[in-house]
């Protein structure tokens, strides 16, 4: 009987916690005092093999809040950081931090959306909306998404358009007739190399293998070995800097595959991935937004990097950084409320939904206009070729190779 | 006798078998179904094997580590990855310096001999002194307490190293006279591949003559079987620990610089997923035996490297390198039901139990 109880109390907790979200539609109002900061937060990857992408975003977000000016109505801007480590484990880890801290408004994360698909719901759980610069993973703002994910837009490209360029490129400029796509089994690399296949199949081309490696692997030679038994001309490996370089330093030493062309996307558009695979990886291709596109303030965007930081971006996400971290300040700007004893008071709900509302946003990256499923790109997306001298002196290619437009 | 060993199944091993059957029959059927589709010539299959002993040596070098220390302390050191880490990390600076001064290119053969002697005394002096301050002052505790601390100084050792070196990854240097292949018996082989296959066997023989032949390795064997009588017997015990994990790290540290060759990356964590490995390996070679930790990283090896192409494509699973690991593991697993001591445990598991 006692048993009988225990197991029905259970249910009753697990039926009345599932139950409680649905209910809370109010996400409550953040008070800051007079002289408090209006805090938000990010979260990028800021270890291991991808710290570049996560630091380049990080400087996007700082530089951003120089030019707002630092202070929102009276208060001063604070930038606090998590670490999302580039895993699910780490996504969950950092916006359960995140998500603690009641005093936080707005988050600019993650970085990889294998960290955003169990991070945003956490945040958004608590009542903070966040805008992620790099997560293109189509999954993350499709129209079947979930309410859980009402508090999550991007500034990135949709990676149904990377891919499809990637396609393009290779079927149309390349006249490639058969490629091998390779992924990670992280939630980026693996739609974007399904995206590219499926348009490359439509183009008329032929996918001769769809392999896919884990994130930590080192040996790639077998699994190489293996995509070169289907004779492919060109090998497509949307993942990350630390796989990335294995497979590209490893595709020049396996039979049947020294000749196969390499094309990569903005995962590991980076120094460090060249620092990683070394000069194999001249001659490579990379899909990622065309910085040419951007627009007017991109120039002084790069002087001020350069004399705060003393070096060139390194990763493609910086300037997507820096126009989430503006579209929150302006958000916030809007909905907070000035009282008279100096406190401001900001509703959590007003503030998604004034983000949602984004329209004709002048930014970096484009003019941003924000749909209902959070996607606020104006996506142009270039690709790139690798020389020697980007290896040898560790610089991203700056200007576009080929472009769709 | 047959109704002695009836008596002794229970249901639980009939399970087991039937588990463990079914696995092998999807393993033949796969294997056969492969080779059948024809997909793979002869020469393809020889390359497999040729990375899965390049790969295996290195796990086979670091299993005889763990396999030591289990032997004389029947404990696992978690910390293991993180001494064959933090070889190669610091030598890659040496490496990056004499690179800068074509030191490298030069005298190839010098240099290689510094990068072994700067990652092979860092992990060892690391050896040393985890067991001097983390594991020496446990001793007699009850065996769980030296197992987390084994995990607690895994991950001071990482993160120690990610303070000191940083969280970015380093690229080796590339060694030009191990790059390009040799033709052995009509068969192609990348130059580094025969240097990581033959520095590793010539390792692990050194080894095995050090432990079965001096005087040092017998203490260290009367050790393993018996602490009490060999403290009787006048073996300096903790002497004899002392040295093991002198060992095991010299072994680490030349595993280690044998990885960066092959690799040329080192970061602060690449020893968590190889340390992981290799304790596998040493599981399945029958942990404590020291040939059999060879045998088990060789196996394991091998099995990662042909064991997707062989076992599941011709059963038609699509992306078979991602369960590279899966499979790794269920061997484990197979081999575990019908040899519950591991490939060579057997005597082990007489004498000590």
């Amino acid at each position: 009987m006692r048993r009988l109880l225990t197991i029905l109390l259970v249910f009753g907790i697990i039926i009345g916690l599932t139950a409680m979200p649905a209910v809370a539609a109010d996400k409550g109002v953040v008070k800051i005092r007079k002289g408090e900061p209006v805090h938000i937060a990010y979260w990028f990857v800021i270890s291991g093999a991808n710290t570049s992408l996560g630091m380049d975003t990080v400087r996007g977000c700082e530089i951003a809040i120089d030019d707002f000016g630092g202070k929102l109505k009276g208060h001063p801007v604070k930038l606090s950081g998590q670490d999302e480590m580039c895993n699910p484990e780490g996504g969950q880890a950092a916006s359960s931090k995140i998500a603690s801290d009641p005093s936080i408004l707005a988050a600019i994360g993650s970085n990889c959306s294998s960290a955003a698909t169990p991070g945003a719901p956490i945040l958004w759980g608590a009542g903070i909306p966040t805008v992620s610069p790099s997560n293109t993973s189509p999954t993350l703002t499709a129209a079947d998404r979930g309410e859980e994910f009402n508090g999550y837009l991007r500034t990135a490209h949709n990676d149904t358009i990377q891919g499809a360029v990637g396609a393009q490129f290779a079927f149309n400029k390349l006249k490639i007739k058969r490629a091998a796509t390779v992924h990670d089994g992280s939630v980026y690399a693996e739609q974007l190399a399904n995206v590219f296949a499926k348009t490359f199949k439509e183009l008329g081309g032929t996918i001769t293998a769809q392999e896919a490696v884990n994130a930590g692997d080192t040996d790639m030679r077998p699994v190489l070995t293996s995509i070169s038994t289907g004779k492919p001309e060109l090998l497509y490996l949307p993942i990350f800097i630390a796989e990335g370089g294995f497979i590209t330093r490893q595709s020049k030493e396996v039979a049947g595959m020294e000749k196969v062309k390499l094309m990569g996307a903005d995962g590991i558009f980076s120094p460090d991935f060249y620092k990683a695979a070394g000069e194999a990886a001249v001659g490579m291709y990379h899909t990622s937004p065309d910085f040419t596109a951007f627009g007017s303030g991109y120039k002084k965007f790069l002087t001020a990097h350069k004399d705060r930081y003393g070096m060139a971006p390194e990763a493609p996400f910086h300037a997507h950084s820096y126009d989430a971290t503006m579209l929150i300040l302006n958000a916030i700007d809007k909905v907070a409320v000035q009282h008279d004893d100096g406190s401001l008071t900001v509703d959590r709900m007003k503030l998604r939904d004034q983000l949602y509302a984004t329209k004709d946003f002048k930014g970096l990256t484009g003019t941003l206009n924000c749909n209902e499923n959070g996607d606020c790109a104006d996506p142009r997306i270039a690709v790139y070729e690798t020389n020697i001298d980007n290896v040898k002196k560790g610089l991203m290619p700056t200007t576009p190779f080929w472009k769709p437009y | 006798m047959f109704q002695r060993w009836k008596d002794s199944i229970t249901p639980t091993d009939i399970v087991m078998w039937m588990i463990g059957g079914s696995m092998l029959l999807m393993i033949v059927w796969g294997s056969v179904a492969t080779l059948v589709e024809g997909k793979y010539t002869g020469r393809h299959w020889v390359d497999f094997v040729i990375f899965g002993l390049a790969q295996g040596s290195i796990y086979a070098l670091i299993a005889t580590g763990y396999t030591m220390v289990y032997g004389v302390l029947r404990m696992i050191n978690f910390a293991h990855g993180e001494v064959f880490m933090s070889g190669p990390f610091t030598a890659y600076y040496a490496a990056a310096a004499m690179y800068r001064t074509d030191f490298l290119d030069n005298h190839p053969f010098m240099a290689l001999m510094v990068i072994f002697l700067v990652a092979m005394s860092v992990s060892t002096t690391i050896a040393f002194f985890l067991e001097k301050v983390a594991y020496r002052p446990l001793r007699g505790a009850p065996r769980l307490i030296p197992l987390i601390t084994a995990i607690g100084a895994s991950f001071f050792l990482q993160y120690l190293f990610r303070g000191l070196y940083g969280s970015g990854v380093q690229a080796y240097p590339v060694i030009k006279v191990l790059e390009g292949q040799w033709m052995i018996f009509g068969i192609r082989i990348l130059k580094f591949q025969v240097v990581v296959i033959l520095a590793a066997i010539l390792l692990m023989v050194g080894l095995y003559s050090f432990i079965m032949l001096t005087r040092v390795g017998k203490a260290i064997r009367a050790v393993s079987e018996d602490k009490e009588a060999s403290a009787l017997m006048g073996i300096n015990v903790d002497g004899m620990i002392s040295t093991t994990f002198v060992i095991g790290g010299m072994a680490a540290g030349a595993a280690g610089v044998l990885y960066a060759l092959m690799f040329k990356q080192v970061h602060f964590f690449m020893g968590f997923i190889p340390g992981i490995k290799a304790f596998t390996a040493a599981v399945l070679g029958g942990i404590g035996n020291i040939p059999g930790a060879m045998l088990g990283g060789i196996f394991l090896g091998l099995i990662e490297s042909v064991g997707p192409s062989l076992f599941l494509d011709g059963l038609g699973i699509p992306a078979p390198y991602q369960l590279k690991d899966a499979i790794a593991f269920t061997m484990l697993v197979l081999v575990l039901i019908f040899r519950p001591t591991g490939i060579m445990g057997e005597r082990l598991a007489v004498k000590k139990a």
